[in-house]
């Protein structure tokens, strides 16, 4: 109640003191901003009111209330006189589109600023195991964001790039888990032998998905994939003299380093290089697989982005019809689509397994395929640092916040909704050209199609 | 009509049934190399559906077209071309296609037709540059090894690339779009918009270009711009040019040779002075007086 009324009086204040003032405050719609202002001032009242200002204490008889509302009063009054000045400095907009919400600042530096960001992910990235503080736990974080930024960028290839939906995409994730564990289990082949092999077959599955869903488009394509999906996980569930069934397969061999491997005593890494053995250099040496496999599958895909089969893929998103007038066979632009960002699937596939040491088709639900598209869609299709951003965001906030796992899915969901609420399209959403003359202007989300099928 | 007639294409029998409806019935003509030719007539007349069988989007129920590379006497070998199961023929320097039997994409990759769409369909959301490099697929996809010389930055995909942004450009200055080459196409107004596709149609590289309506929505000042780029495609000789239009200051203007349809059925063909005068093209397009009617129907032949 107090923070409210302080809020009142703080009111008549504010625009006096601005409005007398020439230049920025012109043209802006004061009741407008005191409006936006009151009602972020009651909701933070309504957040801070019981987080802030309750506190239950232990008393000899019991819990007590005990009450702080000046702490709450604190927060109200910044929440409220923040949210004043940016409408009156940074937020000055006109009509109120959600899309510009958006700090004009940021937007004009948006290249830069991407750039920046984009720059510190891959140092973070690349020092990580080697950052003060950063334990087990963080470089196994990591691999494990790295591998679904990889997948993200894989899927980005099916889904942001050519246009079509795909729901199944975990399949090829088991493909190359499969292909791996079986091929290494059976015929002794070893890990960077099997990283090609695994790269095929699952291009290969792209393509047997790719064939029935020539002539599919948008919710039709996406049910089909989705059929693929389940398909592939209860044949792996079923056939049980191929791939375990439920039991999965386990003992699968760890990756080697140019041959030597991870192990305790004579011939292992450590002995090798003179080093105290520690099971870190494995994680570590993990951690870098797939950092490599990641700046891989983003080096080919932003290349195949520039060259004629990229920008065919685009194209198709955009109009398939004009495509087919041009002389592009809509066969091959979709299957090549299908195999390559299966491809990449399986190659983080394979990665899984070695690192597991142990698969099962419980690790290839839906769920899994919902996760990465998720990914894709919150990112910005097209877009290569969006997907790793929300790939960041999304599994590193997932696990790191695993303390509060009741909340956790929920959180997770309000996040969705906010972030499809404020830009729909993804956060980097602007789409980059492949090729240009004189300056590389974004192409604003509002033009490019997301594709039919 | 002219005296040597040098046909690039060649439609025979041409019938499209969709259900009961005969959207195109048993329609015959001809295009000549190096000209412009007209397909107009009324609404529904079924002019796009004949562009859309020539393109390869429709399967005509009924019916050859062959369209020739190189001479007209590539048609000699017409007739065993059409008896044996192959899609084309091909001599020193000479072709033949039966366009009825391609896909789609083959009609433009192989016989070199290429086509505009009544409403326009550029790639919005890519720029107009990219819309031009897009057309240059085969070409560059070739240069890129099939992609994997590319991917790897083989010098040859370099200076292929180079030479299709040259090529690009060359097109854009032509239909004076050179400054917005890097903004998205969905961006331009939508006179450019007409001219680009049909760039982004001639950077395919065709020998026949179909043009459906490709003045509706231009102001005249556009539309006499529009006249003068497809004069100067005609005038460069490598590609001919076969249109739909319904302004007839176009067609009269620019085309060598009309043809004119009526419910799917040819009701005139000739040279547009001929046409402009011919009296089943008059009743198909303004009616004619009811003591007429009965004349007109027995010369239309209905």
């Amino acid at each position: 109640m107090t923070a409210t009324t302080k809020g009142a009086q703080d009111t008549p204040a504010k625009p006096s003191a601005t409005a007398g003032r020439p230049g920025p405050a012109g043209g802006i719609d004061v009741a407008h901003v005191l409006k936006d202002a009151v009602i972020s001032a009651l909701i933070a009242l309504g957040l801070f009111g019981v987080i802030m200002g309750l506190k239950t204490e232990q008393a000899p008889g019991g819990l007590v209330l005990e009450e702080n509302w000046e702490r709450v009063i604190w927060a109200v009054g910044i929440v409220f006189v923040g949210r004043l000045l940016l409408n009156l400095t940074i937020w000055r907009r006109p009509g109120g589109k959600i899309d510009d919400l958006m700090p004009v600042g940021l937007k004009k530096y948006s290249g830069f600023v991407g750039t920046a960001i984009g720059a510190a992910l891959i140092l973070v990235a690349l020092t990580l195991p080697f950052l003060p503080g950063a334990g087990r736990y963080h470089v196994d974080l990591g691999t494990l964001v790295l591998t679904y930024v990889m997948l993200g960028w894989g899927l980005n290839i099916v889904v942001g790039l050519a246009g079509l939906l795909d729901l199944g995409y975990v399949a090829f994730y088991a493909v190359g888990a499969y292909s791996y564990a079986l091929l290494a289990t059976t015929f002794d082949l070893g890990f960077w032998v099997c990283l090609p092999l695994a790269f095929i077959l699952a291009c290969f599955w792209g393509i047997i998905l790719g064939f029935p869903v020539l002539r599919l488009r948008g919710d039709y394509l996406a049910i089909v994939t989705l059929a693929f999906g389940e398909i592939i996980r209860v044949v792996l569930l079923n056939w049980s003299e191929f791939t375990g069934g439920p039991n999965g397969i386990g003992q699968i061999p760890r990756p080697t380093f140019f041959g030597l491997e991870f192990s305790r005593g004579e011939g292992g890494f450590a002995d090798y290089f003179g080093l105290d053995f520690s099971s870190m250099h494995r994680i570590i040496f993990l951690y870098y697989v797939i950092l490599v496999l990641a700046f891989v599958t983003h080096l080919v895909s932003v290349r195949l982005r520039k060259l004629p089969i990229g920008r065919a893929w685009e194209a198709m998103r955009e109009d398939e019809i004009a495509c087919r007038s041009l002389g592009l066979s809509i066969v091959r632009t979709k299957l090549t689509a299908f195999a390559i960002g299966a491809g990449f699937g399986g190659l983080a596939g394979a990665f899984f397994a070695t690192r597991q040491g142990f698969i099962s088709p419980e690790s290839f639900t839906f769920i899994e395929s919902a996760l990465i598209l998720a990914i894709v869609v919150l990112g910005g299709m097209g877009s290569q640092l969006g997907v790793a951003i929300a790939a960041v965001v999304m599994i590193g906030g997932f696990e790191y916040f695993r303390e509060f796992e009741q909340y956790r899915m929920l959180v997770f969901g309000a996040m969705m909704v906010l972030i499809m609420v404020w830009r729909p399209r993804g956060l980097v959403s602007a789409r980059a050209p492949s090729v240009y003359l004189k300056e590389r202007k974004k192409v604003g989300a509002d033009m490019v199609s997301q594709g039919h099928g | 009509m002219a005296g040597v007639s040098d046909t690039i294409l060649r439609i025979d029998h041409l019938t499209m049934r969709f259900g009961g409806l005969v959207a195109v019935d048993d329609l015959s003509f001809e295009a000549r190399r190096g000209e412009i030719t007209a397909l107009i007539g009324p609404n529904g007349a079924g002019k796009t559906t004949v562009f859309n069988c020539i393109t390869g989007f429709y399967k005509p129920t009924e019916g050859r077209m062959a369209l020739s590379h190189g001479s007209a006497s590539a048609y000699a070998h017409i007739d065993r071309l059409t008896a044996s199961p192959q899609q084309s023929w091909e001599g020193d320097g000479e072709a033949l296609f039966l366009l009825e039997r391609m896909a789609d994409h083959d009609v433009n990759a192989k016989a070199k037709v290429a086509r505009t769409f009544q409403n326009i369909r550029l790639f919005g959301g890519m720029t107009v540059l990219e819309n031009l490099m897009v057309a240059q697929h085969h070409y560059l996809m070739r240069a890129s090894g099939f992609t994997f010389l590319g991917l790897v930055g083989a010098p040859r995909y370099r200076r292929a690339e180079a030479a299709a942004i040259e090529r690009s450009v060359a097109w854009l200055e032509r239909i004076n779009l050179l400054q917005r080459a890097d903004e998205p196409a969905a961006s331009l107004p939508y006179g450019d918009q007409r001219r680009l596709e049909i760039a982004r149609a001639m950077c395919s590289d065709p020998v026949l270009l179909c043009l459906d309506e490709p003045a509706a929505g231009l102001n005249p000042r556009e539309s006499a711009q529009l006249n003068e780029l497809l004069l100067g495609i005609r005038a460069e000789g490598e590609t001919s040019l076969l249109l739909i239009e319904h302004d007839m200051s176009v067609v009269m203007e620019i085309s060598d040779h009309v043809v004119v349809l009526d419910y799917g059925k040819k009701i005139s063909d000739g040279v547009p002075d001929f046409v402009k005068n011919d009296p089943k093209v008059i009743a198909a397009y303004l009616g004619v007086d009811d003591e007429e009617v009965d004349a007109v129907e027995a010369e239309v032949g209905q």
